[in-house]
């Protein structure tokens, strides 16, 4: 196996709430990602899925742990080194809406990354840069000097797109990058999202709530439940069997747009809600809502272990069937 | 119901009602829709900032109010041309006459023209607006800048500070200047800008701390764009709107700030004219003499007014809500 | 019950027609939408953000806010009475007694300073006159048929001491108090997360056995019809696209539109290899709606009457039809 683009170790982000109040955001999650693969991160709200991409990015500063890029831990180079490294990771973000700037045409908003790292030498060169990428991402390189309100959602994500492309990175980080969208735009980015990689060697982090697109899009899936990794495997297997209580329920929650399927599905409907990340339970994060819950799940929170090859969950009956 | 034949067939639920010599005979022919990279957009390019003005100049009431403001701007400075007189020669033969074709507003106690001295008063009620929007401009806009963007401890420090200025009455900090100084203009504007710039620091705060955690300053964030960058292309061309509105609503305060002191004594002092002083110097002779209090109080009442409803306009211009 | 039997169906919307004025037109959303709703079915209203359908539901209700909104046309009869001709008095009567409504975001629907059991007993005692304590017992009956675990105690908190989930089950409660003949579900677990939803999916499918309400559900999400609805109307551009039981729609489309958003979403059980095909372009602008069929420029089987005329709903068979020219017998016997 080769050696992996990036590499995290027990990456933990808190964030404080004033009158002495924590909370843990991100908390013991490590993972590895390879040259060219996507990793699929999933999770429901508030299970820290975007602050992990964030904080991996420097846009929030870690608590603890490292983040290393290709063998470089990210946490400890200094402004300028940081900023060069910036060049290899980028982001897309969520909502098309608030990601550009409403007083900048697009080219501006695309040509900033060019500006601030001097990738162009002329006028006449960035302008045919930034037709370039947005030609790239399927658009007409004559919308440079318009602005924001005039397109769509998923054009707008398109030049989110171009944006993060600027710079040529090695690395994306797709935040949320087509939850925000349209039903009949969603495969258009996919599918961008999809041919870029392949055209380009991306490597891709992709956050999302949306299980059935984050299993179509990724190699491997890595699921986030308050702040912790419980489960990461090929995403095909995460699919047909997996091992934690908690990925089953989501996974049968996940309504399917098939009568048939849906009339004959095992519904694992799991009861109460999510619990407070500034209080989490003791132990396994997942207990209080767990069919599987023994004693021992309250004591102690149970390692991410190899159950396959492969195939990492975090529970102490991974794999068991409710009784 | 309906208005023509095509209407009144759509409405059926079923179109086999549609009579077969509808068709035309390449009607089933395929055509090819969707191979271009992107649609024409229709409308031309605007801006923000020229939709904003668009929709400025389609608020007719807006357009009037910044007419009439127009207007006193202008005759501030071209007015006391128009009359042969000025603002200070007393003319004691031609006391408190009503308005006539010589004295188009008439004259005061002193028998000086009340066209002349109105207009004298706008130059100084605009002054000091000026001057009050200026300190919110460099005062209030900075101060709330660095409190909204940097946040945290600073914020803290800074935001306390400005809460304790905030909380003396702008009417004491006057008067206690006016003991140290003499009453002027200076001493108006000295005293307002003290105060003023408060509110405008609070409203820049509000407005950067919510923007510096949009996406698109995540996204220049992590390009590894400078603060300098960040500060002045993303975040005060997204102020300016609000910026510009609270400026709007400055002015007429300060204005009105200035004549009520100026009728309390305390602002500028005779031959000096403001609005201010001219209604308190009408005052006694308020039922002789109407026309002496009329023409300065319809003036700042017309000039606030103006004010506060182009104001308004520029508000619901700039709404980010109303934008699509 | 009875009396909602004897109405076949409950509701019944004729050539709806709903328009917006903003300043750069007149925003034709709704237009000419016809749909009805059998006595004790689930109808499912799909379609993208702009496509028409919250703005028909809000009609529905009469809550869409005029001006800026207009109702041009149509009809909407319910339990056989004209609900676009009843006075604000008679719809207040109507809302909250024989239809029953759940939104989005249940905080803004909740009132936070009154305490949830006072919030169900108000309306029981207001539409069915009850006394306070029989209102108190059926509160509590309602809070435990939906699924809230100790409704004894919790009819007596605020709003906020409730979870995003619980809240929406508060509505529920609430809509369904007065036993409507209609509950109308705007969308009503896109705020929540999927476990979350499944729950409040869950609690609708058991009510529907148990209770006499016909539901009107609005949602994007194809997944959620095909797992509770009985009978769909696809909605695109301000008009139905298709309608038909669940099964007519999601085995066998008969519009493009329809066709285009099953093909074009990944499902948990689609292979990693399987292409997606995407619908190109965007939805249409509705201040200057297209003429002829609004899919038309984004339509793999554009034809050129498509662009000229409407076809308007075709059948074709069983209870589908679909707003497409494919379907007449004259374009399939010229295609064969």
């Amino acid at each position: 196996m080769s050696v992996p683009l990036i590499e995290v170790n027990h990456l933990h982000k808190d964030f404080h709430l004033g009158r002495g109040r924590t909370l843990k955001a991100v908390r013991d999650v490590g993972f590895s990602i390879r040259k060219g693969e996507t990793l699929g991160l999933v999770g429901e709200s508030g299970c820290g899925k975007s602050t992990v991409g964030r904080t991996l990015l420097r846009l929030y500063e870690p608590t603890a742990g490292e983040f290393l890029f290709e063998g470089q831990n990210v946490y400890s180079l200094s402004r300028a080194e940081m900023k060069a490294m910036r060049r290899d990771m980028q982001m897309i973000f969520q909502d098309p809406y608030a990601s550009l700037n409403p007083r900048l045409t697009i080219g501006d908003s695309i040509g900033e990354a060019l500006d601030v790292h001097q990738l162009v030498r002329s006028q006449k060169e960035r302008k045919a840069r930034i037709g370039e990428l947005l030609e790239l991402v399927r658009l007409r390189a004559d919308y440079a000097n318009r602005y924001p309100h005039e397109f769509s959602g998923g054009q707008r994500q398109r030049i989110g797109i171009a944006r993060a492309l600027a710079v040529n990175p090695k690395f994306i980080i797709c935040d949320e990058p087509i939850s925000a969208l349209d039903v009949s735009i969603q495969a258009q980015v996919i599918n961008l999202l999809k041919d870029l990689q392949r055209k380009m060697g991306l490597t891709y982090l992709f956050i999302a709530h949306d299980l059935s697109v984050v299993k179509y899009i990724s190699d491997r899936v890595a699921v986030m439940y308050l702040g912790k990794l419980v489960e990461l495997a090929d995403s095909e297997t995460l699919y047909r069997d997996p091992l934690h209580p908690y990925t089953r329920a989501l996974l049968s929650s996940v309504p399917i747009p098939d009568p048939d399927v849906e009339a004959h599905k095992d519904k694992v409907i799991i009861k109460g809600d999510l619990p407070s990340a500034i209080n989490p339970p003791s132990g396994c994060p997942f207990r209080t809502r767990c069919p599987l819950a023994q004693q021992i799940c309250a004591e102690e929170m149970p390692p991410l272990a190899e159950h396959r090859p492969g195939h990492f969950a975090a529970c102490h009956f991974a794999g068991a069937d409710p009784a | 119901m309906a208005s023509n034949t095509r209407d009144s067939l759509q409405a059926h639920s079923s179109s086999l009602e549609w009579r077969d010599d509808i068709f035309r005979p390449d009607d089933f022919e395929d055509i090819d829709v969707y191979r271009s990279p992107g649609p024409d957009l229709q409308r031309e390019s605007i801006s923000a900032w020229r939709d904003a003005w668009l929709r400025l100049k389609s608020n007719r009431m807006a357009m009037f109010w910044l007419t009439i403001l127009l207007i006193i701007v202008i005759m501030s400075i071209v007015g006391p041309l128009l009359t042969p007189y000025d603002y200070y020669t007393n003319d004691l033969m031609n006391t408190n006459k009503p308005p006539s074709a010589e004295h188009w507003f008439g004259t005061d106690d002193l028998g000086r023209d009340m066209f002349e001295r109105v207009w004298m008063g706008a130059t100084i009620s605009l002054r000091v607006g000026l001057f009050a929007a200026l300190i919110d401009l460099f005062i209030g806009v900075i101060y709330g800048g660095i409190m909204g963007y940097f946040g945290g401890r600073v914020d803290e420090i800074m935001n306390r500070a400005a809460e304790i200025l905030y909380s003396i009455p702008h009417i004491l900090i006057i008067i206690l200047l006016v003991v140290i100084m003499t009453p002027s203009l200076f001493t108006i504007v000295l005293a307002l800008g003290l105060t003023g710039w408060v509110n405008m620091a609070w409203i820049v705060r509000g407005q950067i701390m919510q923007l510096k955690n949009m996406d698109y300053v995540m996204a220049s964030r992590s390009l590894g764009a400078s603060s300098a960058r960040i500060i002045f292309r993303h975040l005060i061309p997204n102020t300016l709107g609000p910026i510009l509105v609270t400026l709007m609503l400055t002015v007429p305060s300060a204005i009105f700030a200035e004549a009520f002191l100026s009728f309390l004594g305390l602002g500028v002092q005779s031959p000096a004219a403001s609005w201010g002083t001219m209604i308190s110097d009408a005052r006694s002779a308020m039922t002789v003499f109407p026309w002496r209090l009329f023409f300065p109080a319809a003036f700042i009442s017309l000039t606030m007014l103006a004010f506060n409803l182009f104001g308004d306009g520029l508000r619901d211009a700039f709404d980010p809500k109303m934008r699509k | 019950m009875s009396e909602v039997l004897a109405y076949k169906p409950v509701l019944e919307v004729r050539d709806l027609r709903v328009s917006f004025h903003v300043r750069e037109g007149e925003v034709q959303a709704v237009r000419g939408v016809d749909f009805h709703v059998n006595p004790g079915e689930v109808l499912g209203i799909v379609g993208e953000s702009g496509c028409g359908k919250s703005v028909t539901a809000q009609t529905l209700m009469r809550l869409i806010p005029s001006p800026p909104s207009r109702i041009k046309s149509g009809s909407v009869r319910f339990l056989g009475e004209e609900v676009l001709l009843k006075s604000e008095k008679e719809m207040q009567q109507l809302r909250g007694s024989k239809m029953g409504m759940i939104f989005q975001d249940p905080m803004t629907s909740l009132n936070p300073t009154m305490t949830v059991g006072r919030q169900i007993t108000e309306n029981l005692k207001k539409h069915l006159k009850m006394s306070s304590a029989a209102a108190q017992k059926r509160a509590v009956e309602m809070l435990k048929l939906v699924g809230i675990p100790g409704a004894e105690t919790r009819i007596h908190q605020y709003p906020h001491e409730f979870s995003g989930g619980m809240r929406q089950r508060v509505m529920i409660a609430i809509a369904l108090s007065c036993d409507p003949a209609l509950l109308i579900a705007d969308e009503p677990t896109t705020a929540l997360d999927v476990t979350i939803q499944a729950q409040i999916l869950e609690v609708l499918n058991d009510l529907r056995g148990r209770l006499n309400t016909s539901i009107i559900l609005i949602t994007h999400n194809l997944g959620i019809v095909a797992g509770i609805c009985d009978r769909v109307v696809v909605m695109y551009g301000g008009q139905v696209a298709e309608t038909g039981t669940v099964k007519e729609i999601f085995n066998h489309p008969k519009h493009p539109y329809t066709e285009g958003l099953l093909k074009s979403l990944p499902r948990l059980d689609t292979s990693k290899d399987e292409p997606l095909i995407p619908i190109h372009g965007a939805p249409p602008d509705l201040v200057n709606p297209p003429t002829g069929c609004a899919f038309t420029p984004r339509c793999p089987y554009a034809m050129k009457i498509c662009q000229r005329l409407d076809p308007g709903l075709i059948d074709c068979g069983g209870t589908q039809a679909a707003r497409c020219w494919l379907n007449h017998p004259k374009v399939q016997e010229a295609k064969a």
